[in-house]
């Protein structure tokens, strides 16, 4: 218990760490720009009740739109990707949600890993994006600004899927 | 009671969903309306000393770059200035004629950039002087070879900037060889090497590689200070005006040291044109 703690503490310090002096001055000219923080939410251990993931959420979103003086807007595309998580859970894993496990890739199978963070990015891409242009003008540009930086951050998030990938020690 | 107790915890992630996303929409929108002028951005004086912190050590990746950027300026300011110390008054033409009614009208003070972006749809920059260095709202900022944007929020030790690569950013310019004037916009929101001039009067012949200059109207930039160059004419709008698309000169990937400019009768400047709107 006091591992997963100390583990989250870690993961989420590092990745707002990277993403605000990393990843925010990276980008295909305004088309594309990674969001690989979102990897903390994803990795969040199953069985923590719905307020606390939220209130995570929040903050994870808050703190980083401190740093890129947009206020609110990741809060609520994080918010949102919260939403989709408890929803994803529920219809994927049975019953064992007293049971604190990081889905992480050696946890899970890969498919599975994969359909929940890329359906997890669009999501969070799409209100994101959505909410910083704040219009529909130009809409099929808002919408390749979604789906390029969908695929830019879905690398990202495999690569570092992959770093730390450990094979399965339990059945 | 109780069903309705029931109902409120099997939807629990729904309501919070609901309550979450409604104070990061107010935060959204609260912020919009007043101009950021939220305590929370990055000019907070936490924030800012840790991307000053970083910034110490990411300037020393680029010093060959900063230097040699400091020495061109020095050599065209010195060419500017044996301008003047030339007899012949016709040498004098090749640069934009400075008025001598406006000399020590602008001071400048020296920022250095601690955070600065490129990739967003509206960009900011940090710099690490504040309103004790005498910055105040609505200055504007020049980097060593053009301009960079206008002073929005000031605190005691840090300011930030609206960068010209904001879709809110309007700077006053004119052309080098014709006498018109137009409003330069970033326009093309993707690409921070270019921009665009607009309405230019259509009868305008206008070259490509023509300088465009500050034209010194709005107060923000003194008169003559070189923008960029022009690539691309007769962008059609639709209406009866030229757009013009210009490579700048500001290096925006790489900005190090700003002058914040202080314009010495601003306030007398505003007072007028204050009196006018109240006439008028």
């Amino acid at each position: 218990m006091a591992r997963i703690l100390l583990f989250n503490i870690i993961r989420f310090l590092v990745l707002i760490a990277m993403q605000v002096f990393l990843f925010k001055n990276i980008g295909y000219y305004n088309l594309a720009s990674p969001f690989p923080y979102i990897l903390f939410i994803f990795l969040l251990p199953t069985g923590i009740s719905n307020f606390l993931l939220f209130t995570i959420a929040f903050l994870t979103g808050l703190t980083v739109d401190v740093f890129y003086d947009t206020l609110g807007v990741n809060a609520a595309a994080c918010v949102t990707l919260a939403a989709y998580r408890v929803f994803f859970m529920k219809i994927t894993i049975e019953n064992d949600m007293d049971t604190f496990i990081t889905p992480i890739l050696g946890e899970m199978n890969f498919k599975w890993f994969l359909s929940y963070t890329f359906f997890g990015t669009l999501i969070h891409h799409f209100v994101l994006v959505l909410l910083e242009t704040f219009s529909f003008k130009q809409f099929q540009y808002t919408l390749a600004t979604i789906g390029l930086s969908c695929i830019f951050t879905m690398a990202i998030l495999l690569i570092f899927s992959f770093l730390f990938y450990k094979r399965k020690s339990r059945i | 009671m109780r069903n309705l107790w029931l109902f409120l915890r099997r939807y629990n992630a729904f309501f919070w969903f609901i309550l979450f996303f409604g104070f990061s929409m107010f935060l959204v929108v609260t912020n919009n309306s007043f101009q950021r002028a939220s305590a929370l951005n990055s000019s907070n004086s936490v924030i800012g000393h840790i991307y000053e912190k970083v910034n110490s050590w990411k300037s020393y990746l680029s010093l060959t770059e900063t230097n040699d950027q400091l020495v061109k300026e020095n050599a065209s300011l010195r060419t500017q200035l044996e301008n003047y110390l030339t007899t012949d008054t016709v040498a004098m033409a090749k640069s934009p004629v400075i008025d001598s009614s406006e000399f020590g009208r602008y001071e400048f003070i020296i920022a250095s950039v601690t955070n600065n972006s490129i990739h967003q749809k509206s960009n900011y920059l940090t710099l690490n002087k504040g309103s004790l260095a005498g910055i105040e709202k609505g200055m504007g900022v020049l980097a060593p070879n053009g301009v960079v944007g206008i002073v929005l929020n000031v605190t005691p030790h840090f300011s930030t900037v609206q960068s010209l690569l904001h879709p809110d950013t309007k700077i006053s310019v004119t052309l080098a060889n014709t006498d018109v004037f137009g409003s330069l916009v970033w326009g093309s929101n993707v690409d921070y090497r270019f921009a665009m001039v607009k309405e230019i009067p259509n009868h305008v012949k206008v070259k490509t590689a023509e300088k465009v200059y500050t034209s010194g109207y709005s107060g923000h930039f003194p008169k003559g200070i070189l923008v960029g160059a022009v690539v691309e004419t007769g962008i059609s709008s639709g209406d009866s005006f030229l757009d013009l698309r210009i490579l700048l000169s500001t290096n925006f990937s790489n900005l190090h040291h700003v002058y914040v400019v202080k314009d010495l009768f601003s306030k007398e400047l505003k007072q007028l044109e204050e009196t006018n709107q109240d006439n008028g």
